[in-house]
């Protein structure tokens, strides 16, 4: 029926157009930063066995901590866990000023999460996955690293410290 | 022209589920400023310790109550009066419909019974391997599906009237609430299967081991959609309802509103991924597209703030307001349920940009898991929700009572009270997060917090304590209007916002179920199935559980 068709008042459509134009934005600029400053989100990186990860002797995760890789370039392998008690093992790192970090994280026990203040490391620590991102300490200081997703009743108290000497 | 009537028995079993609701929201809002005075270094848990064992607990309490018992139960019985009244007809089984509420009923108190013993201290959106006990998990399972039933007869009624009338459009707000229902049974696919698969037969002990991984994408399948599930009967009422009670408007464009809704059913569910950007094992190729149609959600809400706010600028020039802007001020503001409506939308506003934020792919590396996210979700479902069905009860509870709204201007202060609260919650929770301060966590007492946080975190106690007062506010205003010893003079008028444009000259495509149904289910196996059916090919069941609280 030639009657029914779609009343879109003009005001509307610009509506619709400024909408789509800003959305279309955003989507570029999160995808520039993406693809094009390489800023990225975690990647799938490997899948561990929560039950022996922190026991097996074949798992870095067994003896936990940092190891310089090459000059300022260092692999820190981290394991979070509520039991015994909340915590990073290792809770403490100290690196010298431009080190690079990759950083691998996984849980013992229930899911944790990991962020590191005034960087953009944050992600989540599962059982039976490997949390994996790479920074570059420029500025020297102290740098928090805290659990953020909730994992029991110490989870406020659960944080470690990563210290950049100049 | 008079208006359709329910009848006594329609009245009294939507009149239940509000009940249901309130009590829910009572109980629940009694521990939200608990958190927030934590936060601000009066931390009140010590003394209700032989009740309440710890800050979790009540976190667990606050989030199940408030996010999830007090929205579900409203949102089932304002659905069911929108059937209703927008099909002009009774249920066609309301046996049916009483079976889906009890089971409702049933499931919060089975589910209660751990979370108060302390069994199920794991927060809303119960991650495993955290276990709780078996029956947090039945309890929550009834909850869904005795939505469902009553979904189901829903549909019955729709599928009875449609035999009736053949040609017509369906009623907005019916139609609305068809495709609320609709999207709901979709989604809560997810959580059902993740209850059911993994999280119920190993609570029992059936199975050893979770996969914590899959279980966390199962459920963020449900937990977008449910924020959409929370929104769409508030949007209901702003396009259809708002309007008219503003000052005598109408719906701006009835077909746009229409387009929304199903808009919201194709691109609500399938972006889960937006809420696991930082998880280990989802490709970023994945979460990059969910990202992608995040952003196409948002389209859909921006079609409602231009439809809403024309029809509202129609009343408020209807009203003999002119100018850009001062038409505002026409507007019918010294009506609580217009009030409570209009400050929800305005601070829906910033919850849409925050949402933007946290939609960003990777812009989510900042802001994950930080207080920025509650912040955010006090604005939308705490704010544009929650204040917005406070609204629609000052008109919808002696509508269906009999009973006068006690003190009409008590419930206006309740709302802007609400409304500043949420305002100083909000912004300080919102700039807690991105100076770095964590989710759920008890910050008063957490040994990381560097001293620029404290002013925010004082100004977190303060939005929670005006809160508490306006929560108070308005579980008063409900209990003397049930209680009221004076009834209106005639059957409240239930406010319908026409459309300026008869609904019957709307294309017939916008009243067409399957191709919108066929096209949310393709899109939902296009961008979901790829990586489901991985995951579970490679489904790990390693992950016993812990009971760390």
């Amino acid at each position: 029926m030639s009657t029914q068709s779609m009343h879109i008042d003009a005001y509307e459509r610009n509506w619709m157009i400024f909408g789509i134009v800003m959305l279309a934005l955003f989507a570029a600029a999160v995808s520039v930063a993406a693809f094009g400053m390489g800023i990225q989100v975690p990647a799938p990186e490997q899948r561990v066995d929560p039950r022996t990860v922190a026991t097996d002797p074949n798992s870095p995760w067994s003896n936990p901590g940092l190891r310089e890789i090459a000059p300022g370039k260092y692999d820190a392998y981290i394991l979070a866990r509520a039991i015994p008690k909340w915590e990073y093992l290792p809770n403490e790192m100290t690196v010298p000023a431009g080190s690079t970090v990759s950083f691998y994280v996984t849980s013992a026990d229930v899911q944790h999460g990991f962020k590191i203040q005034d960087t953009n490391a944050n992600f989540m620590v599962l059982p039976g996955q490997v949390s994996k991102l790479t920074i570059t300490f420029d500025k020297p200081g102290t740098y928090n690293f805290i659990c953020t997703e909730y994992c029991g009743s110490g989870h406020g108290v659960m944080y470690g410290a990563i210290i950049v000497t100049p | 022209m008079t208006q359709y009537q329910l009848s006594t028995g329609e009245k009294k079993f939507i009149g239940w589920h509000l009940l249901a609701a309130i009590l829910a929201f009572a109980v629940g809002s009694f521990f939200g400023p608990l958190q927030a005075f934590e936060h601000a270094g009066w931390d009140l848990y010590p003394y209700l310790k032989p009740l309440i064992k710890s800050y979790y607990q009540g976190l667990t309490i606050h989030g199940v109550l408030n996010a999830l018992v007090w929205t579900t139960f409203f949102i089932m019985g304002f659905l069911t009066f929108n059937v209703i009244f927008g099909l002009k007809r009774p249920l066609k089984n309301m046996t049916l419909n009483k079976v889906g509420f009890w089971m409702m009923v049933v499931g919060v108190l089975t589910a209660a019974v751990p979370i108060l013993a302390n069994e199920a201290t794991v927060l809303f959106t119960f991650y495993p391997p955290l276990k709780a006990n078996p029956f947090f998990y039945i309890g929550l399972t009834l909850v869904v599906v005795g939505s469902w039933v009553e979904g189901w007869g829903f549909f019955m009624t729709y599928a009875a009237w449609r035999k009736e009338h053949p040609n017509e459009r369906t009623p907005f707000i019916a139609f609305g609430s068809l495709v609320t229902t609709l999207l709901w049974q979709i989604c809560t696919l997810g959580v059902a299967v993740e209850i059911l698969t993994m999280l119920l037969p190993w609570s029992l002990g059936l199975i050893e081991g979770v996969d914590p991984q899959l279980a966390r994408t199962y459920f963020w399948f449900t937990g977008h959609p449910l924020v959409y599930f929370w929104l769409l009967p508030a949007y209901i009422s702003w396009y259809a309802m708002l309007p008219k009670q503003a000052g005598g408007g109408k719906m701006f464009s009835d077909s746009l509103a229409r387009l929304a809704f199903w808009l919201f059913l194709v691109l609500s569910t399938p972006l889960g991924f937006h809420h696991q950007y930082v998880d280990p094992g989802v490709p970023p190729v994945w979460k990059f597209i969910h990202a992608m149609l995040t952003f196409s959600v948002f389209f859909p809400s921006l079609m409602t703030a231009f439809t809403v706010i024309a029809s509202l600028e129609y009343a408020g020039r209807k009203q003999g307001g002119t100018g850009t802007l001062r038409w505002i001020g026409k507007l019918n503001w010294s009506n609580p349920s217009v009030a409570a409506q209009l400050l929800a939308g305005i601070l829906f506003f910033f919850g849409g940009i925050g949402g933007l934020a946290n939609a960003s792919y990777n812009v989510n590396l900042v802001l994950h898991n930080t207080a920025f996210v509650p912040g955010h979700f006090h604005l939308t479902v705490a704010t544009a929700v929650t204040l917005s069905f406070m609204g629609i009860s000052y008109w919808l509870v002696p509508y269906l009572t009999g009973k006068k709204l006690w003190q009409p201007k008590w419930a206006t202060i309740q709302a802007w009270v609400w409304f500043i609260g949420m305002i100083i919650f909000s912004n300080s929770m919102h700039v807690l997060g991105l100076l770095g301060a964590p989710r759920r966590v008890p910050l008063g007492l957490a040994p990381y917090i560097p001293a620029e946080w404290n002013s925010r975190l004082f100004q977190v106690g303060v939005g929670g304590a005006i809160l508490f007062v306006s929560g108070v506010l308005y579980l008063v205003v409900m209990y003397k209007t049930a209680t009221n010893k004076q009834t209106v003079e005639s059957e409240v008028e239930v406010p319908i916002a026409e459309a300026m444009q008869d609904p019957a000259l709307s294309p017939v495509w916008l009243d067409r179920w399957s191709p919108w149904v066929y096209g949310a289910l393709a899109l939902i196996v296009i961008v979901y199935g790829p990586q489901l059916f991985d995951m579970i090919k490679n489904i790990a069941l390693t992950s016993p559980g812990f009971r760390v609280w």
